[in-house]
């Protein structure tokens, strides 16, 4: 099966995650790296879809600013989100090839992964129709929103709730979205779990629901795709 | 030629897109494949490439608006010579200002088959030695160039144009050696993974950048190994974690990196960079190969916190959450050619470092000392160094010290 190098990287800002996902993508399209799954968290910043409606960003600029959260732009699909240091962020940048051609298609597959993301740590997750996300009952557990560019190169991707703290979300309306709630994965199992103890299963899970078997990369190769390239990954030893 | 540009079909399940942006603009040129609007759907944002190359001459429908898969939203005039028709209707003032070629024609370039080299046409070929004389000065084989002359023959200014094309460059390196299996032979063929990939790049790169040249030091390290029996147990009561021997490893090669500072050094272009850091990547076997975290500062910490934090990393790179900063910056590296049994190694060097140290296994040998033969807890402790910069006398003078530091440690330091 063809391979999907994963890594966590940590924290990453909005924008710099921006940038790699940008060099990625050029990477991938020119068919000089393998298809890619980023794994990783941000600090605290709202996001604005293409589509978004700028009255589902509720709080006010100065409390905003006050609270350290930045306000971006995103060239994905979807309304308003919120990203903070609980969540695990996952930015798959695959060629979708001939027969997988199909956005719906794809969109379906990222929830099929992160369901049994869920299933993996004990939760069980499904989807609602017409609303794009996974959900617990009528709590949103991960939101998705991707882009996919010249050569149907995939970009940007899905935020799973996972730790306790989602008080971020009060400064916005989730994807648009009044009258739903959030959740997270330490909620629903009341003890406490971070980003990175579910990075492997969530990799593992999205691979496998994209057809792909995921394979973890040194993580200095990570780190070589943002153009780091002053270090190898692996020394001079026998491999 | 005209050529119809349709909002595109996303998915079986899609039947109209909202158009987002429009990157060009009518009047613009654009090469096939470079995205010239977007659309966005549901959940998903995409952009849409040019089915064609040549000129934008009529945008049907603005941002905003959302239109069924398959109608034509934009028309393109793929013979570039011809003028832009008159504006119609839903067209922009940037009509009859149409801008340079945008920077994204780069694959088109690339894929020119302009300068190709031509396959070899066989011994049979006259090149006259003067042309011989020309090709080889710029470093081409003459019998790739394309001849224009009598016959096909190449010509001087052939070659001229060989170069200007700027093939020399493709053309220089030999092809790879193609290794090739009879029928009937029992192989199996395996793409390579990226990792594997990566691998292989940057030891061959090693190889190629520094002048490799290695030593070896025998090693008695009865002493070590005997206080690491003494303290094991105080460690895990006092400090909760396990003492290994690559702590003392460390602080060995710390103290010798400060004796002999270009050993912790790089090399860029005409100079040498001397780092102030002594940043240690130690070596982590795993099931799937190796991986070597980084301790950095390692001249900082005392026995109790270097142990502590290559198990924390030794175990993090098991559990694969290491981060990428933790396996960067590395200035000299300690591996462990020995894990295995095998008495010494002589590794490749970590690019941009100038030395690795190997770690070889620890065997009881009888040896002499003072006229005795005794039994000892023997190790061989070998270096790669770049001869570049660093000089045998240098290398020999650090591994000694090491030799000295491992063989006479301070216990009191534990």
């Amino acid at each position: 099966m063809t391979p999907l190098r994963w890594a966590f990287l940590g924290r990453v800002p909005y924008e710099d995650a921006t940038t790699l996902q940008g060099y990625l993508v050029d990477l991938v399209r020119r068919g000089e790296t393998g298809d890619t799954l980023l794994l990783l968290t941000h600090p605290p910043v709202i996001t604005l879809g293409r589509g978004a409606h700028a009255e589902n960003v509720v709080i006010p600029d100065d409390e905003r600013t006050a609270a350290g959260i930045e306000l971006h732009q995103a060239g994905r699909g979807g309304d308003v989100t919120y990203h903070g240091p609980g969540q695990l962020v996952g930015y798959p940048i695959v060629a979708l090839r001939e027969n997988r051609r199909d956005a719906h298609r794809y969109l379906r597959e990222l929830e099929e992964g992160l369901i049994a993301t869920a299933a993996a740590h004990g939760v069980t997750a499904s989807r609602i129709n017409g609303l794009t996300g996974i959900w617990v009952g009528d709590a949103k557990l991960a939101a998705i929103g991707v882009r996919i560019g010249t050569g149907w190169i995939t970009s940007h991707g899905f935020a799973l709730n996972v730790g306790r703290d989602l008080k971020g979300f009060e400064a916005i309306v989730p994807c648009g979205i009044r009258d739903r709630s959030v959740t997270s994965l330490a909620l629903e199992l009341d003890r406490d779990i971070a980003p990175e103890d579910v990075a492997e299963a969530a990799a593992t899970a999205v691979a496998e629901a994209l057809g792909y078997e995921a394979v973890w990369d040194d993580p200095a190769l990570a780190a070589l795709s943002r153009g780091a390239l002053s270090s190898p990954p692996v020394p001079g030893d026998r491999p | 030629m005209r050529v119809d540009v349709v909002m595109p079909q996303m998915g079986e399940s899609i039947a109209e897109g909202t158009i987002t942006r429009w990157m060009k603009q009518v009047g613009d040129t654009v090469s096939r494949d470079e995205p010239i609007f977007e659309i966005s759907t549901d959940k998903v944002d995409a952009e849409i490439p040019s089915p064609a190359a040549g000129r934008l001459i009529e945008i049907r429908n603005a941002v905003g608006e959302t239109v069924p898969v398959n109608q034509v939203v934009a028309v393109l005039e793929t013979d570039v010579g011809a003028a832009v028709s008159a504006a119609p209707a839903a067209a922009t003032a940037k009509a009859e200002a149409p801008s340079p070629a945008p920077a994204a024609v780069q694959p088109a370039a690339t894929k020119a088959p302009a300068a190709e080299p031509a396959p070899p046409r066989g011994e049979g070929s006259f090149v006259s030695p003067v042309v011989r004389k020309i090709a080889s000065e710029h470093g081409i084989d003459p019998e790739r160039v394309p001849g224009t002359g009598a016959g096909g023959r190449v010509t001087k200014k052939d070659v001229l144009d060989f170069v200007a094309k700027g093939s020399a460059k493709a053309a220089a390196p030999a092809p790879a050696p193609s290794v090739t299996f009879a029928p009937g032979m029992r192989v199996e063929r395996q793409p390579m993974s990226p990792m594997r990939k990566k691998i292989a790049e940057h030891m061959i790169e090693s190889r190629r950048i520094s002048a490799h040249v290695n030593s070896v030091f025998e090693v008695d390290m009865t002493r070590i190994v005997k206080m690491r029996e003494k303290y094991k147990a105080v460690y895990e009561k006092r400090h909760g974690t396990k003492l290994t021997m690559t702590p003392f490893f460390v602080k060995a090669a710390c103290d010798g990196l400060h004796a002999w500072p270009v050993i912790n050094a790089s090399v860029e272009g005409n100079d040498i960079v001397y780092k102030k850091d002594l940043n240690i990547g130690v070596a982590v076997a795993l099931a799937w190969g190796l991986i070597v975290p980084v301790v950095k500062n390692a001249d900082e910490l005392s026995i109790a916190g270097l142990t502590k934090k290559i198990n924390d990393l030794a175990e993090r790179a098991r559990a694969k959450k290491l981060l990428p900063d933790e396996v960067q910056g590395g200035t000299f590296t300690i591996t462990n050619p020995g894990i295995f049994g095998g008495v010494f190694g002589l590794p490749i060097i970590s690019q941009p470092q100038v030395a690795i140290m190997g770690i070889g296994g620890i065997e009881k040998r009888p040896v002499v000392i003072d006229d005795a033969i005794a039994i000892r807890s023997m190790m061989y402790l070998s270096m790669s160094y770049d001869h570049r910069v660093v000089d045998g006398a240098v290398a020999d003078q650090f591994l000694a010290m090491v030799k000295k530091g491992l063989q006479e440690f301070d216990e009191s330091l534990l």
